[in-house]
C-alpha cells in the first residue's frame, strides 16, 4: 500500500521576484499530517515567502507546491482546508467579533444558520465567547489575534498557516498563547507551519524547527523536537527546553548575517 | 470643581466670541465709526431683524443650490472613483482631467457656464458641483485603494468574487475617507455657490445671500451686507456641524472605545 502523501510537498520550490531579487533558492521540503513545524532565520532568510507559496498566495518561479499530493484547486474541499493567520490581526473595523469570524465561512458559501453556529465553539477555543459582539477597536491587541486565530479555526482546517501571529505582542500574552496554540494543536492533531523570530517560541510549539539562510533564503538545518513532550510551563522551565533553545541557538549563530570583523553593539 | 475638556470645548470658543464682539461694539461706540464704514453687532443685528424674510428666503436659494451640488457631488463622485479605481489605465488616462477641473480657478469658468446652461439654478449648481466633486473623488478613490493588503490577501485566499470584494472589503474600507472627503466637500459646495451667485449676478425669486451682499454693496447698506454675511458663516457651520455628526455616527464602530 501506498504511503499517504505529506500534507505539503514542495519539489525544487524557489522564488525570483519581479525585481530580480531571489527570495528563495530551489528548497525541498515536506511536512507530514499533524506536524508543527517552525521556520526561523535572520531577517530577509524567506521564511514568509515560504509561507506565502504554500498558501498560494505568491507563486513559485520555479519547482512545484504539491497540497496532499495534489494542486491548489483541490483546496477547500473537505478535508483539505487551509488556514492562513497574518502577523497582523487583519480585522475588518466596521464588523464585530463575531462577524469578523464568521467571514471566512461567509466567503466559503456556508449557509448562514450553520455558520452562525460554529461562531461561539471557535470563540471558546480561544477564551473570547465573552466578546463576540464587541468590535476590534475595543480589544487589546492579544484579543485581536485571539479573533484573528478563531476565524483560522473556525473553517477547521486541515493545515494551519502562521505568519509571526504573536510578534507584536508582550511577551507574557505571547506565552500565554503559545500554550493555547500548543494544546489547540495537539488536541485536534492540526498540521501547522509557523514562522516565527523567536526561537522560544519556535523551541516550545514545534515538533520540527526549520533554520533558515538568507542571500539566497534556503534550508540551513532542520532541528526535530520529540512532540510527545508536553508543552506547558513545565516543559519551558524543563532542562530539555534549555537544552533545545541553547542548540537552536548555536544554528541560528550560524546563519548570523554578522559577518567577522564587523563591530557589535 | 472640575470643569469636562467637552464642557471647555463649548465654552471656550463661545468665550472668545463674545469678548471679539464686546469689543467690536466697543470699539465702534468709543470712536464713533460711522455704521458704512464698520457697523457694530447691534447695527448687524438689528438689520438682520429687519430684512429678516427677504435675507431668510436668500439663504434659502443659496442652501437649495448648496445641497443640490453636494448631492450631485456625492453621487457623480462617488461614481467616478468607482469607475476610477476599475484599472490602473483608466485612472491614468483620467485622473488628469479630473486635476485640470479642481485647478481651474471656478471664477473664470463660471460665466462661460452660465452662458452654456440657460437656466439660472442649474448653471449655478454646476458651478459648485465643480468645486464640491474633487474631493469626494479623490478621498473615495483612496479609500478604495486603502484596503488592508492582509485582509485582502484573506479574501483572495478564500477565492472571494468580485462582488464580494465590493462590498464586503472595499466600500466599508473606503467608508472613512470618504466620510473626510464629504466633510470637506460640504463647506466647498457652499463656498461654490456663493461664488457663482456673485458670478451670476442673479437677482429676482432666486436671488441667493450673495446677491444680497451685492446689492446691499450698491446701495451702501453695509449692516445688511454683515448680515447677509453672518447667515453664510452659520450656514457653513451648520453644515460642517451635520457633516462632523454623520461622520461620527457612521463611523462609530471605528472608533469604538471599550
Amino acid at each position: 500500500m501506498l504511503a499517504p502523501a505529506p500534507t505539503i510537498h514542495l519539489q525544487s520550490v524557489e522564488k525570483v521576484f519581479p525585481n530580480g531579487v531571489r527570495g528563495l533558492a530551489p528548497l525541498d521540503l515536506a511536512v507530514g499530517q499533524g506536524e508543527l513545524v517552525s521556520l526561523i532565520g535572520p531577517s530577509g532568510c524567506g521564511k514568509s515567502t515560504l509561507l506565502k507559496l504554500i498558501a498560494n498566495l505568491h507563486q513559485p518561479s520555479g519547482g512545484a507546491v504539491r497540497w496532499w499530493g495534489e494542486d491548489f484547486s483541490a483546496i477547500g474541499r473537505e478535508g483539505r482546508r487551509l488556514s492562513f493567520v497574518f502577523q497582523d490581526p487583519t480585522l475588518m473595523p466596521w464588523s464585530n467579533v463575531a462577524t469578523n469570524v464568521r467571514l471566512p465561512l461567509d466567503l466559503d458559501g456556508v449557509p448562514r444558520a450553520q455558520a452562525e453556529a460554529r461562531i461561539m465553539p471557535a470563540l471558546r477555543q480561544v477564551g473570547l465567547e465573552h466578546a463576540a459582539k464587541r468590535y476590534p477597536a475595543q480589544l487589546s491587541g492579544g484579543m485581536r489575534m485571539r479573533v484573528s486565530i478563531a476565524r483560522a479555526l473556525v473553517t477547521r482546517p486541515d493545515l494551519l498557516l502562521m505568519d509571526e501571529p504573536f510578534g507584536a505582542l508582550d511577551e507574557f500574552t505571547r506565552n500565554r498563547l503559545d500554550e493555547d496554540m500548543a494544546r489547540l494543536c495537539a488536541r485536534d492533531g492540526l498540521t501547522t507551519i509557523f514562522v516565527t523570530h523567536s526561537l522560544y517560541e519556535a523551541a516550545f510549539l514545534s515538533s520540527r524547527v526549520i533554520v533558515m539562510a538568507a542571500d539566497p533564503g534556503r534550508i540551513h538545518a532542520e532541528y526535530v523536537i520529540d512532540p510527545g513532550m508536553p508543552r506547558d510551563e513545565a516543559f519551558r522551565m524543563s532542562d530539555a527546553f534549555a537544552r533545545i533553545c541553547r542548540d537552536l541557538t548555536a544554528l541560528l549563530s550560524e546563519v548570523s548575517p554578522r559577518r567577522a570583523g564587523e563591530e557589535g553593539i | 470643581m472640575t470643569v469636562s475638556p467637552r464642557a471647555i470645548a463649548v465654552a471656550a470658543p463661545i468665550a472668545v466670541g463674545v469678548l471679539v464682539l464686546l469689543a467690536w461694539q466697543a470699539a465702534c461706540r468709543l470712536w464713533h465709526i460711522p455704521p458704512y464704514l464698520m457697523p457694530a453687532p447691534t447695527d448687524i443685528g438689528a438689520s438682520l431683524a429687519a430684512n429678516g424674510p427677504a435675507l431668510l428666503h436668500a439663504l434659502r436659494s443659496t442652501l437649495a443650490v448648496t445641497m443640490a451640488a453636494l448631492a450631485i457631488s456625492v453621487a457623480g463622485g462617488v461614481l467616478s472613483a468607482f469607475l476610477l479605481v476599475q484599472s490602473r489605465l483608466i485612472e491614468t488616462s483620467l485622473m488628469p482631467y479630473v486635476i485640470i477641473m479642481q485647478v481651474t480657478p471656478i471664477v473664470a469658468i463660471a460665466p462661460l457656464i452660465i452662458i452654456l446652461v440657460k437656466a439660472t439654478m442649474p448653471a449655478l449648481v454646476v458651478c459648485a458641483t465643480l468645486i464640491a466633486i474633487f474631493p469626494i473623488i479623490s478621498n473615495t478613490l483612496q479609500g478604495l485603494r486603502s484596503v488592508d493588503p492582509g485582509l485582502e490577501s484573506f479574501f483572495r485566499m478564500h477565492k472571494a468574487s468580485r462582488l464580494q470584494m465590493l462590498l464586503r472589503l472595499r466600500i466599508p474600507s473606503a467608508l472613512p475617507m470618504f466620510m473626510a472627503g464629504l466633510r470637506i466637500s460640504s463647506g466647498l459646495a457652499l463656498v461654490g455657490a456663493v461664488v457663482a451667485e456673485f458670478v451670476a449676478g442673479t437677482g429676482g425669486s432666486s436671488a441667493g445671500l450673495a446677491y444680497e451682499i451685492l446689492q446691499s454693496g450698491f446701495q451702501m447698506d453695509i449692516p445688511r451686507m454683515f448680515a447677509a454675511l453672518a447667515l453664510i458663516t452659520v450656514a457653513g457651520l451648520v453644515l460642517y456641524g451635520a457633516t462632523a455628526a454623520l461622520q461620527r455616527l457612521v463611523l462609530r464602530r471605528w472608533q469604538a472605545q471599550g
